[in-house]
């Protein structure tokens, strides 16, 4: 029963944040059929916000929150200087501009910063745990689902009430039919990648938490899995990218708990196998959007 | 109210307008017709701001409005019901009328239109909080026709409202084009049942190969034997 609680903490609370940014990257995706793979800087941003501001004397959760909105306006200005001009081109232009992007903020890093891992600030309450059933469990576990939680029930109050959220899932499935009654193209795509943007700051701070580092490389990961939660469950639905989330979160938590020593090395191997397997039997993914 | 004057248009190679010129007065009702592949659609998407003309003016209401977008168009007073609906699908019929209000917003007139909608569409406030992919394909066509009245359209343009509903649903939806019409709305109307939109229309245009063939009242146009031949045998 312990096992058992510890895993299923684990993987919700690594679940969320996969959820979260399987959900910031499709929901451009949504939109433009742009796989942003510029997504994964948004959370280095972050990061370096994080670490630049650490002299200051703000409190953390004033840093913390400055970094994710640094996240959500470095997002809006890549849409509106490197995405907006090459939209009506092709989407190849666009993939290539977010692989440009994705470069370019990686290099800026690596000579304004440097190569090496910067600390960044956590809070105290980061390094505490408490016992559930038996297990010691980080508090920062704890904190990232209900975070997590609290922001898509936010998200989804968004999308089904507010006449802008109803615009962004118009958009997505009928892209040209929604400016036909006005809602400008511009604004939807804008409001899409600064949601992205947002999305990856947040899941930055509880991401950077675990190790308390940022390094120009810091992306990557969570790009992947990003994307490969939305491969899982579905590039055309926001609750698959959800879903997605949680189904690798939870297949990686345990092949890292159950594996035995020796085949523990081929973790990421079994992982790929299951999405393999995923993908042989339900090719769109989990949830199947519309046509 | 609107004029078309010598537009051209084309799709990527394909040139699919070529030199129309045409125009529809206040209160009118003007039918398009033609067969597949003459331009009718592309017509409806170039005045509507979805394709961009390569030469030619259109003016609606004494502005020339070629080559906006389709987000400012609207805002001018021309709505589309395109071919297909495009309904939101996976949106509820609340959600895909209050898009269709989206450019009069704040306007405090929401509560009343969306009940003048349901009183010409009935079917709409039984169905209003379900997922709109689940309506059949006459409700669908009546969605789309409501979503385009929510912006309070001064001309309405129909891409082909009849095409794949059944007979009956056919005839209603005639008769409401008709009712919309003496209600004082200018309509442009593309359809491929012929005798049907030339019995209701104060005016034609015979669209073939990108231009305008022939133009006239209905009963002009039916004169024409070749458009007998071509259209009038298989019109239904």
């Amino acid at each position: 029963m312990g096992d058992f609680t510890y895993l299923l903490i684990s993987g919700l609370s690594l679940g969320s944040l996969y959820a979260l940014m399987a959900l910031g990257l499709v929901i451009v995706y949504g939109i433009l059929r742009l796989v942003n793979f510029a997504y994964g800087e948004y959370i280095m941003v972050a990061g370096y916000t994080l670490f630049l501001l650490s002299p200051s004397p703000l409190p953390w959760l004033v840093m913390a929150v400055v970094a994710a909105v640094m996240a959500a306006v470095m997002s809006y200005l890549t849409e509106r200087i490197a995405f907006r001009p090459v939209r009506e081109k092709s989407l190849t232009a666009m993939l290539i501009t977010s692989f440009a992007v994705s470069t370019l903020l990686q290099n800026a890093a690596l000579l304004f910063v440097s190569p090496r891992a910067r600390v960044v600030p956590t809070p105290g309450i980061f390094s505490e745990t408490v016992i559930i059933a038996g297990n010691v469990t980080p508090v920062r576990e704890i904190l990232a689902i209900v975070v997590s939680v609290a922001l898509l029930i936010g998200f989804s109050i968004l999308l089904r009430k507010t006449i802008l959220g109803i615009a962004l899932r118009a958009a997505a499935d009928k892209f040209t039919m929604t400016r036909m009654l006005g809602v400008p193209a511009n604004l939807v795509i804008s409001a899409a990648f600064v949601i992205s943007g947002l999305l990856a700051g947040i899941v930055a701070i509880f991401w950077l938490g675990r190790t308390g580092s940022v390094t120009p490389g810091i992306g990557l990961t969570p790009l992947l899995v990003a994307f490969v939660s939305t491969v899982i469950g579905g590039m055309r639905s926001l609750s698959g990218a959800v879903v997605g989330g949680y189904v690798l979160a939870f297949v990686t938590i345990i092949f890292n708990n159950l594996l035995p020593g020796d085949l523990y090395e081929f973790r990421e191997a079994f992982i790929f196998t299951i999405v393999i397997l995923i993908l042989l039997f339900r090719p769109e993914g989990l949830v199947r959007g519309r046509g | 109210m609107l004029r078309l004057d010598d537009l051209h248009a084309q799709y990527g190679a394909i040139v699919a307008l070529r030199g129309v010129s045409l125009e529809v007065n206040e209160g009118e009702l003007v039918a398009l017709v033609g067969v597949n592949g003459a331009g009718k659609t592309t017509l409806l998407s170039t005045v509507a701001g979805v394709m961009r003309p390569r030469r030619g003016d259109i003016v609606f209401e004494g502005e020339p409005i070629a080559g906006l977008t389709p987000e400012t168009v609207v805002r001018k007073g021309i709505a589309l019901v395109p071919e297909d609906r495009e309904i939101f699908s996976d949106l509820t019929v609340e959600e895909n009328l209050r898009l269709g209000a989206y450019i009069r917003r704040g306007r405090g007139e929401y509560g009343a239109d969306i009940d003048r909608m349901c009183e010409l569409f009935p079917i709409l406030r039984e169905r209003f909080r379900q997922d709109a992919g689940t309506l059949s394909g006459g409700e669908q066509q009546q969605l789309a026709i409501a979503r385009a009245l929510m912006s309070h359209p001064r001309l309405l343009m129909l891409d082909e409202p009849s095409l794949g509903l059944a007979p009956k649903i056919v005839d209603q939806v005639f008769a409401l084009i008709e009712q919309l019409h003496r209600d004082g709305m200018t309509i442009l109307l593309v359809e491929q049942n012929v005798t049907r939109s030339l019995a209701i229309a104060d005016r034609a245009y015979l669209l073939n190969m990108g231009t305008v063939q022939a133009s006239g009242t209905p009963a002009d146009l039916r004169q024409d034997v070749d458009m007998e031949s071509i259209y009038l045998g298989g019109g239904d």
